[in-house]
């Protein structure tokens, strides 16, 4: 482990410190640690360009957008944006479906993530567990676009799976993609499929960390392990639960943008239930309308998405200072 | 009392055997779904529809794409392009970060950490970033438009950091220091081979991230030459026979094009790499979960 590089004697030996004294400490660290600050300037100028400077693009959530104005050009309208957003219903309905579907996937799939972790780390045979794990983790390397795919095979009207299993047991085929209420199942169901083995993984290894002469000692006192599970293995993951909750919640109001894109794709007529904050901010962005009332949708969901984070944060801190995110 | 903890676990066994052994069957059919629909014979599909195994038997959709395979092939290129800058320029700079920020001796590290920090708990979201990328930028139809955008991922950045702090003892830094190594030095020559695990890990994070994205091609790209795979797979599902006829338009095609099974030999073209590499790189993954995992 040690057996490190020789380094060469004499690079760069300056004497520091002494003779600087008297500037500002951010100065003199600057100077004692020069290389470090350099080796930080380009992740820092990235985040400045791609995170940072775009924050100002908000700005447009208040302003009369065009092309040839820019963001600092174009005119102020103050809260039009906003008023045209939230009066055309628009605004209710895609912030009602991304929480109603970020709950769902938050509850059903934390519940299978976890009965996965439990079943898969306690049961017996080897191969077959890893066997199962490779087949579990197989779907989140595949893109949505892929899954879209997948899904159109199974529920395609004419020629999917699901109709022609339909048909063989002679019962009238079903489009589900006039169906809306039928995606409450769809699309959790692919959520979950798609991210069980990444997720349960999580829990695994935290399952993996429990002391295991605990568990010992419950199996001499004569604990099943039906028990065990139930009074030893729930409560040490109960921490990972929860941090994996919070963290959920706090993107409560950031949809799957890719998912929702493209499993629900462009089928208007499901909208009513399946449109959220994001594809509705990206299909009037790319179709090119009003900038203005696109961002003040942004602007709404920056500012609840952080008041939420931070709400929750503060929460917890006060409750349980461990789980804090920050 | 042997007796009966034999029989709980008997029971257990055979529940989780059922359960695990149902959802990862449940994983596993749709691809079933697709090979077999990709393989099956087009007449057959369109007069009973897909189904499990496959319908007859035909490799016409593949032999499709094999006679035409200039867009698909240049697609290939740009992906493999982009993904393999990608992940040189993301690594550097994760790490190099990563490792400023591990070092403990450097007295900001907290403020710059949140920083970077800060900016997964609140972002702008897409649209600025638009603005951005095309306006200010100029990066419309360029393929630094498909690399730029999410090039740091910062919980990545989060997670290298906690991996080097984890892997690499304060004390070898220090002697190094001692032996008059500058910081560059000492990162480039000690911290990367000491880290070498959690780079291919994240590596291979980022690598399907890029492999699989077809968002930034849909905002940035209109330049047919620079799409990238998931794009023209996309763009396919959306409709067959407008992009067969852009993919057939370099010459006439020998075979006649079988449109519901070309789409899904298609999925299977693209996906081909990750699921062929998938079988040897999945412990790496697995790692990588968990270094994530520890940091919560």
């Amino acid at each position: 482990m040690l057996g490190v590089t020789p380094v060469k004697q004499g690079l760069h030996q300056k004497k520091e410190g002494t003779y600087i004294r008297g500037v500002t400490p951010l100065m003199r660290e600057l100077k004692k640690n020069k290389i470090l600050f350099l080796m930080l300037i380009p992740a820092l100028v990235y985040i400045l360009i791609f995170n940072y400077i775009p924050l100002s693009g908000l700005l447009v959530a208040f302003k009369k957008y065009t092309y040839a104005d820019g963001i600092f050009g174009s005119p102020w309208v103050g809260l039009d944006n906003f008023k045209f957003f939230f009066m055309s219903g628009e605004a209710w309905t895609v912030t009602r479906n991304t929480l109603v579907f970020n709950t769902i996937f938050l509850v059903v799939g934390t519940i299978f993530d976890v009965l996965a972790a439990v079943l898969v780390s306690e049961m017996s045979g080897k191969y077959f567990k890893r066997l199962c794990q490779s087949f579990m983790f197989l779907p989140f390397f595949m893109s949505w676009v892929i899954v879209g795919s997948i899904v159109y095979n199974m529920f395609n009207y004419e020629y999917g799976v699901l109709n022609t299993i339909l048909r063989f047991f002679h019962i009238q085929p079903i489009d589900v993609y006039n169906m809306p209420k039928a995606w409450y199942f769809i699309l959790p169901a692919f959520s979950i499929w798609k991210n069980i083995g990444y997720n349960s993984i999580i829990y695994i290894t935290a399952i993996m960390g429990i002391n295991p002469e605990i568990k010992e000692a419950a199996e001499i006192d004569g604990a099943n392990i039906f028990l065990r599970i139930r009074h030893i293995t729930i409560p040490h993951l109960k921490p990972t639960i929860i941090i994996m909750t919070l963290l959920a919640v706090g993107r409560i109001l950031r949809g799957n943008f890719e998912m929702f894109y493209q499993l629900v794709g462009t089928s208007s007529r499901l909208f009513e239930h399946t449109d959220i904050i994001d594809t509705y901010v990206f299909r009037s962005m790319i179709s090119g309308t009003d900038f203005g009332m696109v961002s003040a949708a942004a602007f709404y969901q920056s500012i609840l998405c952080f008041v939420i984070i931070v709400f929750v944060n503060w929460c917890v801190k006060k409750y349980e200072p461990d789980y804090a995110l920050f | 009392m042997n007796k009966i903890k034999a029989v709980d676990k008997i029971v257990f066994n055979v529940i989780s055997k059922a359960v695990i052994g149902f959802i990862s069957l449940v994983c596993l059919i749709p691809f079933i779904m697709v090979i077999s629909g990709s393989i099956s014979e087009e007449s057959e599909i369109l007069r009973n529809g897909y189904s499990l195994l496959p319908r007859g038997f035909s490799l016409d959709a593949y032999q499709f794409i094999v006679q035409n395979p200039r867009s698909i092939l240049n697609a290939y290129g740009v992906t493999i392009f982009v993904t393999f800058t990608a992940i040189v320029m993301a690594l550097f700079l994760i790490s190099m970060t990563a490792y400023v920020l591990y070092r403990k001796d450097f007295k900001y590290r907290n403020t710059f950490s949140f920083i970077f920090y800060f900016t997964t708990i609140f972002n702008g979201g897409l649209l600025p970033t638009y603005i951005m990328m095309v306006s200010y930028l100029h990066l419309k139809d360029n393929i630094l438009a498909l690399i730029l955008p999410n090039l740091i991922n910062v919980f990545f950045l989060l997670v290298m950091r906690s991996f080097i702090s984890g892997t690499v003892p304060e004390s070898i830094i220090e002697s190094a220091k001692i032996d008059g190594a500058n910081d560059f030095y000492i990162y480039w020559k000690i911290i990367l081979p000491l880290i070498k695990v959690g780079l291919i890990t994240i590596g291979l994070f980022e690598a399907v991230g890029y492999w699989n994205n077809w968002v930034n091609a849909m905002l940035y790209i209109n330049d047919k030459r620079l799409y990238p795979l998931q794009y023209v797979l996309y763009q396919l599902l959306q409709s067959t026979q407008a992009y067969a006829q852009s993919m057939a338009d370099t010459g006439g095609s020998g075979v006649q094009l079988p449109s519901e099974t070309f789409k899904l030999s298609m999925t299977i073209v693209t996906t081909g790499p990750i699921i062929l590499a998938y079988p040897f790189l999945q412990r790496y993954f697995v790692q990588g979960v968990t270094i994530g995992a520890v940091k919560g």
